[in-house]
């Protein structure tokens, strides 16, 4: 599974208020949550940020609260995936389950600038900076994550599991004991 | 601890951290703004009724009584399914607290609980010897439908904290210390398991502010022990059978921390970090404009108690204003009864109905721009309390009160003296 995208660059330890600030928290759709994304963080990136974009942030994405209207934001702005350093445990969770990819990688946050073209390979657990040829190695989502999103999140994959009740998830998730949040 | 409640929720001998597994869950909830997105993904997912209806709980907290018609219309379509299921454990404005502290005081929580909730601080529940954490709507509705959930199991940091409190220090004040010194993301993705001699000095209400802000620090579950306290508190409430789980006395951590609190001070964590922790004598002075006492994480009845016991025969500033929300209706009837209320209207406080309302700068006290605030509450993140230049500090709720006497940042040793045990 591979993304190609601009890079949007922000910072550490962005938490879900910054994400979407909880007044806006009266609608669930990506689109009405998008005009309000990151709005008291900075007002001009919801502009600048275009479809098929890739946010590149630092420590700790998503601190914060459970709200699911986070990634929804992220995800109505158009943005194919994020690449932190570090993920938020609730937020990593909620953003496969919405089918938004992420990606856990501790280089690219100091390698890659606002702009850069950038090719995210899930799979292998790395981003490709093709604009300064540098390649930065993360972590290879897991494969739970992985059927997750081919599943098109949480709700495909229950549908799946609900139409073929005899495959056990429970088998299949514990001969893979990775890094899932 | 969390390893043992989670392998016997997997129908495993044991589990390790790391490994994922497939829990079964004792008890699920959602609020008003987490419900109504899970249910539009309950339905998705196929959804035609709910696992157990004697599991679930809807709890109406954060835009109540609503502020304005999207918040009613979500309210509305909780409410709608609710009926249309035929669930037992709906609580609507004027029954609804705010959840946590509304679903620990109605007994559905146990020790050795799976305990899960579409909202952040369903890690409070771990007071009571329960593994209990946060997930979105998505997760939810899934267990909503299957009354399971995939969970990684963490590993445990266990802390132990040594002495007794100093007077004015409250249970707030020792969470908010471990955040300051592991940071915001010092316990992300473990289980956090607290320990040692000073909870004895703790009463729940206390402890339960401890467990309530693990997710401060990152963590997925904080933890304590049950012991006589815990069970006398819980044997009551509990709707359903427990079992207690202990720590095995050769249980592996990642790591052992030791805080000694005989020390401590009052602290506040200054904006716009719950780990930005120092003590309140280092921040004295600084002029506030508004003072908030509620919350899932302090507006229990020893909070509003101690608040009291500062604003006793005092009068809150006049540059500054009072807001004080117990978390439920039975805090709220017991403060009457107590005459607390009485001394919080003498003083000039404004008394509010159970909501979560101004913690996420939601309604009933939101901050102007520049405006400062001491709030009991877990979260000051930039923006969370109104406009992105207003500023929060978290405290205990005596701070908060002390505070709200002189109209700047004030130990409450220094407006109401020392602190002689009730």
């Amino acid at each position: 599974m591979i993304a190609r995208g601009r890079a949007r660059v922000v910072g550490h330890h962005i938490d879900t208020d910054a994400i979407i600030p909880a007044r806006y928290l009266v609608t669930a759709d990506p689109g009405d949550l998008a005009r309000h994304a990151f709005e008291d963080l900075d007002p001009s990136l919801r502009d600048r940020v275009g479809g098929g974009d890739i946010l590149v942030a630092g420590e700790n994405f998503g601190q914060g609260s459970s709200r699911e209207h986070a990634p929804l934001a992220i995800k109505g702005l158009g943005v194919a995936a994020v690449v932190a350093i570090s993920f938020a445990r609730i937020f990593y969770r909620n953003a496969f389950n919405i089918g938004l990819p992420l990606l856990e990688c501790p280089d690219a946050h100091a390698g890659v600038r606002d702009g850069d073209a950038l090719e995210v390979d899930f799979t292998a657990g790395a981003v490709r900076n093709l604009t300064r040829e540098e390649v930065y190695c993360g972590q290879p989502i897991p494969e739970f994550m992985q059927r997750l999103l081919e599943s098109g999140g949480l709700v495909g994959y229950i549908r799946a599991q609900r139409r073929s009740p005899g495959q056990s998830p429970v088998a299949e998730r514990q001969s893979s004991v990775e890094e899932g949040r | 601890m969390t390893e043992k409640i989670l392998a016997a929720h997997a129908g495993a001998a044991s589990v390790r951290p790391g490994e994922i597994v497939d829990c079964r869950v004792d008890f699920v909830f959602a609020n008003d703004i987490t419900a109504p997105l899970a249910i539009q993904e309950f339905q998705k997912m196929g959804g035609n009724s709910v696992f157990d209806p004697d599991r679930v709980a809807f709890v109406l907290d954060h835009y109540v009584p609503n502020k304005d018609i999207p918040s009613a219309n979500q309210a509305k379509s909780t409410r709608d399914f609710v009926r249309a299921h035929g669930l037992p454990y709906f609580y609507d404005i004027g029954r609804a607290g705010i959840a946590h502290v509304l679903l620990a005081e109605e007994g559905f929580v146990g020790p050795g609980d799976v305990f899960i909730g579409a909202d952040s601080h369903t890690c409070n529940h771990g007071a009571l010897g329960a593994f209990a954490t946060g997930v979105g709507s998505s997760d939810l509705a899934a267990a909503l439908v299957t009354g399971r959930l995939w969970l990684r199991v963490p590993e445990t940091v266990r802390y132990v904290l040594t002495g007794r409190p100093r007077p004015w220090v409250t249970g707030k004040d020792l969470v908010l210390v471990i955040i300051g010194t592991i940071g915001v993301d010092g316990a992300r993705y473990g289980a956090m398991e607290f320990a040692g001699e000073t909870l004895s000095y703790l009463t729940m209400d206390e402890r339960f502010s401890i467990t309530n802000m693990a997710v401060e620090a990152g963590a997925k579950n904080g933890i304590m022990e049950p012991d006589a306290r815990t069970l006398e508190w819980v044997t009551p409430r509990a709707r359903r059978s427990f079992t207690v789980v202990r720590p095995d006395p050769d249980a592996a951590y990642a790591d052992v921390k030791t805080i000694e609190v005989n020390r401590l001070e009052p602290v506040v964590a200054a904006p716009s970090s719950p780990g930005n922790v120092v003590s309140v004598r280092d921040a004295t002075g600084v002029r506030v404009d508004q003072c908030f006492i509620g919350t899932c994480t302090n507006g229990r009845l020893e909070d509003l108690r101690i608040a009291a016991r500062v604003l006793a025969g005092r009068r809150v500033h006049r540059d500054t204003r009072l807001l004080i929300i117990p978390a439920t209706p039975a805090i709220y009837r017991q403060a009457l009864e107590e005459g607390l209320i009485q001394i919080f209207l003498d003083a000039g406080a404004a008394v509010s109905t159970s909501t979560c309302g101004p913690c996420i700068g939601g309604h009933m006290g939101v901050l102007g721009e520049g405006e400062v605030c001491v709030s009991t509450s877990s979260r000051n993140f930039v923006g969370r309390m109104g406009h992105k230049t207003s500023r929060v500090y978290l405290s205990n709720a005596a701070v908060a009160a002390a505070t709200a006497v002189t109209g700047t940042l004030t130990h409450p040793a220094d407006v109401a003296g020392e602190l002689v045990p009730a």
